[in-house]
């Protein structure tokens, strides 16, 4: 029988299969953060129950840590630092692996659990946070779940699950000059809508994405979840398996078997997939949000929707009510917008490639006035290779803060935040309302975009600021 | 909860679609490491007013603020309902306010999952059902009460006209039973040995 990439996982990690019950599949990896997993491990250790297989867990602290040099336990959102010391006493107590804060390995977990090996092609991986999917990037079912099911993994080492529909996005053609993978997830929500990936698993295929850099892959997986997929993945190639070479936990004695069997992880000839949509890279250009859900975005320099041309009452309503939480109008443009404050972070767009793309574009120039403009690598290790190629300077020097790594501005937690009515331009994954402070106005886009506006003070295209 | 009885409750309209679990209950609210206490953090950004960030006083145009709705326990929403974020927050939040049904047009995954792991009951119906429904509760007191019958799998409107739904066969069993969906997983100790002892051979280098 012909299967998908997703439906080969999913076939050989299943334990129990039943007609009126569903399925029963092994769990590869665990990883937790201090947010959500600190709940998972509390609430395991209440019921008197352990941690079925600890080697094959592992946990980081990304989102509730601070991210300023010299930070410690103390954080600035209140009662964080209990989050923080519950996941570390009870990491130890189960004898789980904890990259701790300021450990050479610490990062966001879906960076970190590829950059050390622990997440592989073929993999089962789960992990108590939506964005997951991520490590679908390397041929991997990233699986987010809630506290309750992680809980489950935590115990059983498996997780229950109804196998998802199947759906084939395919990108063909050339990317535009300056288009990120940011702005091809941005184009296709604005035309196939936020809930266009519901009850689906997403193989991304297509010469585009064979083209694109392991990188740029990590971020367009990240965005499933945007899209409300189940998860997104890639056929691993060898892109994947160089970038895996070495790593801490790769498996690295077993690397030509491994390989093999890592060859054999594709979609084939003959799989049935549910949908399939196909897009034209050519047709997408650097794009920015204007609303409230990442769908509600448009090419740079194209205008906001016009009240007037919705029909649907429902969604005039929802359009008003963006447009006034963000200050906007019907029909207007974005360029030349603005902004108060710039954010190069998160498990979407703060690794090297994206740090280098930013880097490009600030060398020589300075940030705008009063732009408040921070960068938070997404771990240690692109910190540490960011400094290795003079990166950080380039950052420093153009006005930039430059921070540990961590979660950081991409969501607030009551601790630090942007101030209300701010408009920020950020390389993060949600624009919804007061995700990154109450009444805080977020515009999703690409880490160049978000450089060149930085310097320009106004939503502007790194095209635009390269040409000056 | 008892399930196996059918039960009347105010149901609440909030009909906007992609409801996200940031809405539901927003990070800055989730401050202690507890199940316990998150109604206040409810929809926390429509429950209050705010200046400059701060919360100043309730928002009395908040439909769960509101004297009729005061003891909502089912609540009636658009396409995609608790997308986004996997904090289990979100229900255990819902839970905590009383709200033990969600009816919507569709659902975030992980949240219906967690749902279905904290017995909260979560209904999906087709889109002109749910916008008749949304009619009805928007005008309030005489109109706001709908009734669930699980067993039957039936809702009642506010009218009195019986809809059907359908929920999974495994959820409406482990709903009615009360069951704990980890203790029904541990039992099957066995069959998840046996395979990690043949996936070994096929897959050692997932093994560490
Ligand atoms: S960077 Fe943002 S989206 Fe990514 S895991 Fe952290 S909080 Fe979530």
């Amino acid at each position: 029988m012909s299967l998908t990439l997703f439906e080969k996982i999913w076939q050989s990690h299943l334990i129990l299969s039943g007609k009126s019950q569903p399925d029963l599949l092994y769990v590869d990896r665990i990883f937790l953060h201090e947010r959500t997993g600190s709940f998972a491990l509390k609430s395991l250790k209440d019921r008197g129950l352990r941690v079925k297989n600890p080697k094959h867990v592992f946990a980081t602290m990304d989102h509730i840590v601070d991210t300023f040099p010299g930070r410690g336990d103390e954080t600035l959102m209140p009662g964080g630092k209990k989050f923080i010391q519950t996941m570390r006493e009870l990491a130890n107590e189960f004898g789980i692996t904890l990259f701790d804060i300021n450990d050479p390995r610490h990062g966001i977990s879906h960076l970190i659990s590829a950059e050390q090996g622990i997440a592989l092609p073929g993999n089962i991986v789960i992990c108590p946070d939506s964005h997951t999917c991520t490590l679908g990037a390397l041929g991997a079912i990233g699986w987010g779940v809630g506290s309750s099911d992680c809980e489950h993994a935590l115990a059983t080492s498996s997780l229950a699950g109804n196998k998802p529909k199947q759906m084939q996005i395919i990108f063909s053609g050339e990317l535009n000059e300056g288009v990120n993978a940011k702005d091809m997830m941005l184009h296709l929500m604005e035309k196939y809508s936020v809930s266009g990936g519901a009850g689906y698993a997403i193989e991304f295929s297509g010469d585009t994405i064979d083209n694109l850099p392991l990188e740029n892959r990590f971020t367009l997986c990240n965005m499933a979840v945007e899209f409300s997929a189940f998860t997104g993945i890639i056929a691993p190639d060898q892109k994947v398996f160089d970038y895996l070479k070495d790593r801490p936990y790769s498996p690295n004695k077993t690397w030509t078997e491994t390989i093999d069997y890592w060859k054999s992880l594709h979609s084939d000839e003959n799989a049935i997939f549910d949908k399939v949509i196909e897009i034209d890279a050519s047709q997408i250009y650097p794009s920015v949000s204007w609303g409230l859900s990442p769908e509600q975005s448009i090419p740079i320099d194209g205008s906001i929707p016009n009240l007037h041309e919705i029909s649907n009452p429902d969604k005039k309503e929802e359009l008003e009510s963006s447009l006034k939480y963000m200050g906007l109008k019907s029909g207007q443009s974005l360029m030349h917008l603005p902004i108060d404050a710039a954010f190069i972070g998160s498990c979407t767009n703060a690794r090297l490639d994206d740090l280098r793309s930013a880097a490009k574009i600030l060398k020589g120039n300075k940030v705008s006035g009063d732009v408040l403009a921070i960068c938070t690598p997404a771990s240690a290790t692109v910190k540490r290779n960011a400094e290795k190629e003079g990166i950080d300077q380039i950052f420093k020097d153009a006005g930039f803060e430059w921070r540990e790594p961590g979660c950081s501005l991409c969501f607030y937690a009551g601790g630090e935040g942007f101030l209300p009515e701010q408009r920020v331009i950020t390389s993060t994954n949600r624009n919804f309302r007061g995700r990154q402070g109450p009444g805080v106005r977020s515009h999703l886009a690409s880490p160049a975009t978000v450089a060149a506006s930085a310097i320009a003070g106004k939503i502007t295209s790194s095209k635009e600021v390269m040409k000056k | 909860m008892n399930w196996s009885e059918s039960f009347i409750a105010i149901a609440a309209p909030l009909l906007m679609d992609n409801v996200d679990t940031d809405q539901i209950i927003p990070s800055r609210e989730m401050k202690t490491i507890s199940k316990k206490g998150l109604r206040k953090g409810l929809f926390a950004n429509w429950q209050y007013n705010y200046l400059d960030g701060k919360q100043i006083g309730k928002n009395d145009d908040f439909i769960l603020n509101k004297k009729a709705f005061e003891d909502t326990k089912i609540l009636v929403s658009g396409k995609n309902f608790g997308c986004g974020s996997s904090r289990e927050h979100a229900v255990w939040a819902l839970k905590d306010f009383g709200i033990n049904v969600v009816v919507a047009k569709s659902f975030g995954r992980i949240f219906k999952n967690n749902c279905a792991r904290n017995q909260l009951l979560t209904i999906e119906l087709a889109d002109e059902y749910i916008d008749h429904i949304g009619d009805l509760l928007v005008r309030g007191e005489i109109h706001n009460k709908i009734t669930i019958d699980l067993k039957k799998q039936t809702l009642t409107t506010p009218e009195n006209k019986i809809i059907n739904y359908e929920v999974d066969p495994y959820l409406l069993g482990m709903l009615l039973k009360n069951q704990d969906f980890i203790d029904r997983s541990l039992s099957y100790e066995e069959s998840i040995d046996e395979f990690v002892r043949k996936d070994k051979k096929i897959r050692p280098w997932a093994y560490l």
